[in-house]
């Protein structure tokens, strides 16, 4: 492989589009890198495959400027793009077999056609469909659909590998497996391959980075982890499934700390947070976060330096590996507890203590 | 593969009524008109008695009619029937693709029901009444000429009506929105994923329009071939009325045999023999579709 000669290998920079009176993709901006499996995630209707198919060129945007691989490409037509797409439904033409789905492209590509023969049984080798060339799509399950997609895609040795939901037409077993391949196919090219999903466990699992959108902007970039362990709003912490929300008022705590007062009177101090979230001044209104697997049941008020709010057990969840329960605090406030055991505390009814450690409180906008 | 008898034999009573009325509408008269093309006119026009079968058999007059048929200047008139027919649909198929792709894929939504609307709306009036229309348009002192004249872009009238010309105007006319609405229900059907990942993979609009929309919209050009070319070859309204005697159908040969020379049976024999032309190509593309794996349509 020639090293990449751009720093980048799609760099998108202040696009927008609008359809009529709706702007699906509202002043996004972002870099993808070489190699990168770069996931966007979000609910539908944020604007996250309108993006994908700006970058196919299959839209042309509003406002801003795509470019890929060094080159700018904002007005070049889908055909001419160095990137192909694996579309939700697949897309794959019904009147043509496996074989001339997979050469579709080729003849575009200057290639002499006796060299197709050899490229279309490389690429379907690669996903493993050897012995299925002469079948038409129809008569194939939803897991080869998807990978004569892949391989019609591939065999042109695009420079970024677009994915609609590649997942979302597949049952839930037939995911897993695929998740996996479609990794070790990424690793396998070292190209870059952008996926849109709606499904955070799916982006936590398969991205190297990731961006969450919501309506037409993109509200987090990072890291899979980062962004589980540390939303920054709280609209991303809702999506990435952070079910517990807590407001405090902030107070004084001496330099490099915040303290936090919760309704309850309850009190913790945390590491104050930087920009863009702080500085908080005291008296301001502060929300944060706990995961639920960082909470903790207890019967009395735990040991100085944990933080705790006191709450009735509503419900509990058998979950087999883990239990959930339910319990509401002083405020009617929902909370979620995901703990391995059943404490005694945590029977139907109990008053109960709420606690966790202060360093997974997470503050969020 | 179990179920295929029994369900075979359920459905006899359901195709009951589909038999009854292709047997009293279709296969009955066509019986006849066949045994009416193997008798020879009556001296007063009419049907001649057979009165010695066996003789009549033997002398081969029976197929008087079917000889008669073949000669030169019939034969001229069913070859100018086929090419007009031919061109009619060729014109039609020309003018519709563009007209139905910009109604099925290309206006929006809620425009779709008035385009539509608007290929329909002819219907409302009777197309003999239409095809007079085109008289009054073509004529030497209508409309056309008229403007043109006006327009100052010719000094004379242009001879038109009474014409092959008139002729081919009228057909593709009447045919035209047999042409456009099966092109509407398959471009109408056309996923247009498909047409994106073509794009993607490559392919310019004329590619994918030459190697995605025809081939996946073939079940709409076919039929719409023959929706128009069928009807075609049959016409003598049109003819008639735009074509004056120089441009005489196999349609309007028919129709004279009946009308005007009193020939039933040499009528009847042209008949049957566009009538067999007719079914004949219906089975040659019902064996191509098969062959190519197509759905058979018609």
């Amino acid at each position: 492989m020639t090293p990449p000669s751009a720093p980048h290998s799609v760099e998108i920079r202040g696009i927008s589009k609008r359809f009529g009176e709706v702007t699906a993709v509202d002043g996004v901006s972002l870099a993808i890198g070489h190699g990168e499996l770069f996931a966007l995630l979000g609910p539908s209707g944020c604007g996250k495959t309108t993006l994908l198919r700006l970058i196919a060129g299959l839209e042309a945007p509003s406002a801003g400027t795509i470019v890929i691989d060094g080159a700018d490409v904002t007005r070049t037509p889908p055909h001419l793009r160095p990137v192909n797409m694996v579309f939700q439904q697949y897309a794959l033409f019904p009147h043509l077999s496996v074989e001339e789905n997979v050469a579709f492209g080729l003849r575009y590509k200057g290639l002499p056609r006796r060299a197709w023969a050899a490229k279309v049984a490389e690429a379907l080798a690669l996903v493993r469909l050897d012995g299925f060339e002469r079948r038409r799509p129809d008569e194939l399950s939803g897991g080869q659909r998807q990978r004569v997609a892949l391989a019609r895609a591939l065999v042109l040795e695009p420079k970024v590998l677009l994915l609609d939901e590649p997942l979302g037409a597949l049952d839930q077993k037939l995911r897993k497996e695929v998740q996996v391949e479609l990794k070790t196919l990424q690793r396998t090219l070292g190209i870059s391959f952008v996926f849109v999903t709606h499904d955070q466990e799916e982006a936590l699992a398969l991205s190297d980075r990731m961006a969450v959108m919501s309506r037409g902007r993109v509200a987090q970039i990072g890291k899979p982890a980062e962004i589980f362990e540390r939303p920054e709003t709280e609209l991303v912490a809702e999506f990435m499934g952070a079910a517990n929300f807590f407001t405090a008022e902030a107070r004084e705590a001496g330099p490099g700390l915040l303290g936090l007062r919760l309704p309850s009177s309850a009190t913790l101090t945390v590491p104050a947070p930087g920009p863009p979230l702080g500085p908080f001044q005291p008296g301001d209104r502060v929300r944060f976060i706990v995961r639920p697997e960082k909470l903790a049941l207890r019967a009395a008020p735990p040991e100085k330096g944990f933080a705790a709010v006191p709450v009735t057990v509503e419900d509990r969840v058998y979950q087999g590996a883990s239990t959930l329960w339910l319990v509401r605090g002083p405020g009617g406030e929902r909370f979620t507890v995901c703990g391995p055991g059943d404490p005694p505390a945590a029977a139907n009814g109990a008053r109960a203590f709420l606690c966790w450690d202060p360093e997974h409180t997470v503050i969020v906008r | 593969m179990r179920t295929e008898p029994r369900r075979t034999r359920a459905a006899v009573p359901l195709l009951l009524p589909t038999w009854i009325v292709l047997g009293l509408f279709f296969l009955v008269p066509l019986a006849l008109m066949l045994g009416v093309s193997f008798r020879e006119r009556g001296v007063y026009g009419g049907l001649r008695p057979v009165i010695d079968l066996l003789a009549y058999l033997r002398s081969g007059g029976f197929l008087g009619n079917y000889a008669r048929s073949l000669a030169p200047i019939y034969l001229a008139i069913g070859w100018r029937s086929v090419w007009m027919a031919a061109l009619t649909t060729v014109l039609c198929l020309g003018i519709s693709y563009p007209v139905a792709y910009g109604i099925a894929v290309l206006a929006p939504r809620r425009w779709k029901s008035l385009l539509l609307g608007l290929v329909v709306v002819p219907f409302w009036t009777s197309f003999l009444i239409r095809t007079y229309a085109w008289m009054f348009i073509l004529r030497s002192e209508g409309l056309l000429n008229a403007s043109l004249l006006g327009c100052g872009v010719i000094h004379r009238p242009l001879e038109l009506l009474y014409t092959p010309f008139a002729v081919l105007v009228g057909l593709v006319y009447g045919e035209l929105p047999f042409m456009i609405l099966p092109l509407y229900a398959s471009l109408e059907k056309l996923d247009r994923s498909l047409l994106d990942a073509a794009a993607d993979l490559g392919a310019g609009g004329a590619g994918v329009f030459r190697r995605v929309t025809v081939p996946l919209t073939m079940p709409g050009i076919v039929a719409g071939v023959v929706l128009v070319f069928i009807p075609s070859l049959g016409q003598f309204v049109v003819s008639d009325l735009l074509g004056g005697a120089k441009t005489m159908l196999i349609g309007n040969l028919i129709q004279n045999q009946f009308a005007v020379a009193r020939n039933p049976p040499f009528g009847s024999a042209l008949a049957f023999e566009l009538t067999a032309a007719v079914l004949l190509l219906l089975l040659a593309y019902a064996l191509f579709m098969r062959k190519t794996g197509g759905e058979v349509l018609l």
